[in-house]
């Protein structure tokens, strides 16, 4: 392999491709959080008085607390009176109506990155919200989809025009006090999407926010929410990129899932934030809760995620298998190179009869990296019946970095049947030989061998994304073997 | 001469394997190389197809009148050179037909050739794999996972098949076959014979020899060809052992 380290270490150096910034004057709040910072954001956002107090019995509340220590996590100590709670790109007083009065830099960043928010979404028939720092700037096919009953919009217009149905689901999953974290987020989310899908509603197309952090020394707190009426259907992508820089800058969203009975939700990310430099420089924070609630009979919750950014991801989208006969799925590829440490699983949480989960985790590592799965399956005594089915694989590449499996299992009903397995795997010499005799590059051989190791949870993500997926798992590992 | 192999020597992680070796091939010919456990039979087909730990120390290994010890694996591959594994390797979630598109389109662009489309790949695989009695099943299944010895084997010989190389080496494809599974395996070589092809055989024994009938045999011991002949060699071998021929080495 000697002859190709010069090329490898060409790849190596190549800049992560997502690492531009865009220039375009921002309304920002100086760095620091008080009371006051919190009054502001709501105010900047006209909000309900109801939301405001619920910021601030999260920010009191998140003064008590201190940051968990328990993941296989190391990083600098975050300071908070750091961060920047707001930023939001500068516009007429008036909010765009429609893509014409958008900012033509916003929309050219989206189409740098691959998100087309004009024509081509329509050719793609996904619907997006784009989420810039702290404020959605634009949400296609609203009208459309408002057609079906669908609403669909950035969090901080469904405060204003559904009051209500915030009032009664915010929190309703992840409570302000769930953990560190998710009270931060509670105090001073920003924005993010706001789904609602009516009774007996299949939604007409996938919907997808792309987020995207802009501006330094700011942090992303975004708060997603999507409520599943009886018996209806959603499929949902996020994705996520950021500028590159020698800071870390902090990530720590909330997202609520509610299914009701017969109802589901499949939700899926691409998560592609900056991962740092190879020596472990600059990258974002992740520190995200996802939880969903499948809350009636028969109600179905399934995650997918592609992690391949970020220096720290911490992050276990879970399910509460509340009704009875509800499925629980976590699909996870989690991709780590350089320096990039991952703990990451979920936690599948079984209350009512004859309730199912699945977890499928693919941990890589490469570089220097740690890639942790971390997962907690939970029968309850009501939980009769009850199958849980866990499969962890990890695949390492070269000789210095690492993989760890942390299972947990808490079973009260004796009826529950519970299987787990786990593999750890190298990309072996043998392997990469054996395609490198077919005629395959060393790059396709080590692309080819580790799209086969993520196939069980490529092929849950909805199509039009799981090239994407493909591609962003062939570009955060090149060069990783030398 | 299509391969030209001058007093080479190879070392495997410090160890001389193959001591001064010289072989030629010609176009359309069939070599097989016989002899014993550790004589270097392995080392000489990993040498030729480029793994990175066969170290040659002197010598020198021509192909098609080019340097053939400066090219990577994949260029060797993608210039005609096939090996048939030992023991093939397991690559869990890609597809065998897969893996199959990519060798035959680099092949091909080497060639200057167009990728071939999908309905036309389709159809040559299925004939193939029909030349190789192997089921359809087994084409979409991930690569060797899960096969059996015999049909590891045999998948070599259908990549093979398709791949239709210059060169094909096959290291020890009849080992661990029962006799039904080496008549195939036998029967996929024999149809890929021609004017042109080249074989080099390696086999510890000479069962394989009496279905794939060889233009000419050498006998490798401790990392030399000791003893070169035609197909009659091979009988000898069977009759008196290597022991005769190690036993000659050593007055030599």
């Amino acid at each position: 392999m000697s002859s190709n380290q010069q090329d490898l270490k060409t790849l190596v150096e190549r800049p992560y491709e997502h690492g531009f910034v865009t220039d375009i004057e921002a309304d920002t709040l100086p760095p620091g959080l008080d009371e006051n910072v919190i009054r502001q954001i709501s105010q900047k956002k006209n909000e309900p008085q109801f939301l405001l107090d619920w910021r601030l019995k999260a920010y009191r509340h998140w003064l008590t607390m201190t940051e968990p220590k328990w993941a296989k996590l190391h990083h600098k100590r975050i300071d908070y009176q750091q961060i920047s709670y707001y930023s939001a790109p500068k516009q007429d007083k008036d909010a765009p109506k429609s893509l014409d009065e958008v900012d033509p830099k916003l929309l050219e960043t989206y189409e740098k990155l691959g998100i087309p928010l004009h024509e081509r979404a329509k050719l793609a028939g996904v619907a997006v919200d784009a989420v810039f720092d702290s404020v959605s700037v634009a949400t296609t096919f609203k009208d459309k989809l408002a057609e079906a009953g669908v609403i669909f919009s950035s969090f901080s217009e469904a405060a204003q025009t559904h009051p209500e149905l915030i009032k009664e689901y915010l929190g309703s999953v992840v409570p302000y006090r769930d953990n560190f974290f998710a009270t931060l987020n509670s105090a001073v989310f920003t924005d993010g999407s706001f789904v609602y899908i009516p009774k007996g509603v299949r939604c007409p197309m996938e919907l997808s926010t792309y987020f995207r952090i802009n501006e330094a020394k700011t942090g992303q707190f975004e708060r997603t929410l999507i409520i599943a009426e009886e018996g209806s259907y959603v499929s949902y992508l996020e994705g996520c990129t950021a500028p590159q820089r020698d800071e870390n800058q902090l990530h720590a969203a909330v997202v609520e899932l509610i299914a009701q009975g017969d109802a589901e939700i499949k939700y899926s990310t691409i998560q592609n934030w900056y991962p740092g430099d190879e020596e472990g420089r600059g990258g974002i924070y992740n520190f995200v809760t996802k939880r969903g609630d499948c809350r009636g009979a028969n109600s179905k919750i399934s995650w997918t995620q592609v992690e391949a950014g970020s220096a720290i991801t911490w992050k276990y989208p879970s399910c509460i298998l509340r009704g009875d006969n509800s499925v629980g799925e976590f699909y996870s590829v989690a991709v780590t190179n350089n320096r990039q440490q991952a703990d990451t699983g979920t936690k599948m949480i079984h209350i009512g009869r004859n309730t199912r989960s699945t977890i499928i985790s693919k941990g890589i590592a490469a570089g220097r990296a740690q890639n942790s799965y971390r997962g907690l399956v939970k029968m309850y005594p009501t939980a009769e019946n009850a199958r849980n089915y866990s499969q962890c694989d990890s695949l390492l590449m070269g000789d210095k970095s690492a993989a760890h499996t942390f299972p947990y299992m808490e079973i009260k009903n004796p009826t529950a049947v519970v299987e787990h397995e786990a593999t750890t795997s190298k990309i072996g010499d043998d392997q990469l030989f054996y395609c490198r005799q077919r005629g395959l590059s060393e790059e396709d051989a080590i692309n080819m061998i580790v799209n086969g190791f993520c196939k069980d949870v490529f092929r849950e993500l909805p199509m039009e994304f799981a090239v994407e997926a493909q591609a962003l798992m062939n570009v955060s590992l090149e060069g990783a073997v030398g | 001469m299509l391969l030209n192999i001058s007093n080479l020597h190879v070392s495997v992680e410090g160890h001389e394997i193959i001591k001064g070796l010289d072989l030629e091939v010609g176009a359309g010919e069939v070599h097989a190389v016989m002899g014993p456990n550790g004589s270097g039979k392995s080392t000489l087909a990993l040498t030729l197809a480029g793994r990175d730990n066969c170290a040659i120390s002197a010598g020198s290994i021509s192909y098609l009148d080019q340097d053939l010890t400066g090219l990577t694996p994949e260029e060797r591959a993608t210039a005609g050179i096939f090996l048939g594994f030992q023991y093939p390797v397991e690559i869990p979630g890609v597809n065998n037909v897969y893996l199959l598109k990519a060798a035959l389109n680099a092949r091909r662009k080497n060639l200057g050739e167009p990728e071939m489309d999908a309905i036309e790949f389709l159809r040559l695989i299925k004939e193939k794999a029909k030349l190789m009695q192997m089921d359809q099943s087994f084409l979409n299944r991930a690569v060797n996972e899960g096969f059996s010895g015999g049909e590891k084997k045999r998948n070599e010989i259908f990549q093979m098949a398709v791949l239709e190389p210059t060169l094909a080496i096959l290291d020890e494809t009849d080992s661990g076959l029962d006799i039904d599974a080496m008549k195939v395996v036998a029967n996929g070589v024999n149809s890929q014979r021609n004017g042109e092809r080249a074989f080099l055989l390696i086999t510890h024994y000479q069962r394989l020899l009496d279905y794939i009938e060889p233009d000419f045999v050498h006998v490798l011991v401790d990392g030399r060809i000791v003893r070169s002949g035609d197909k009659t060699l091979a009988h000898d071998l069977e009759a008196h052992g290597y022991d005769g021929l190690l036993a000659a080495a050593a007055n030599s």
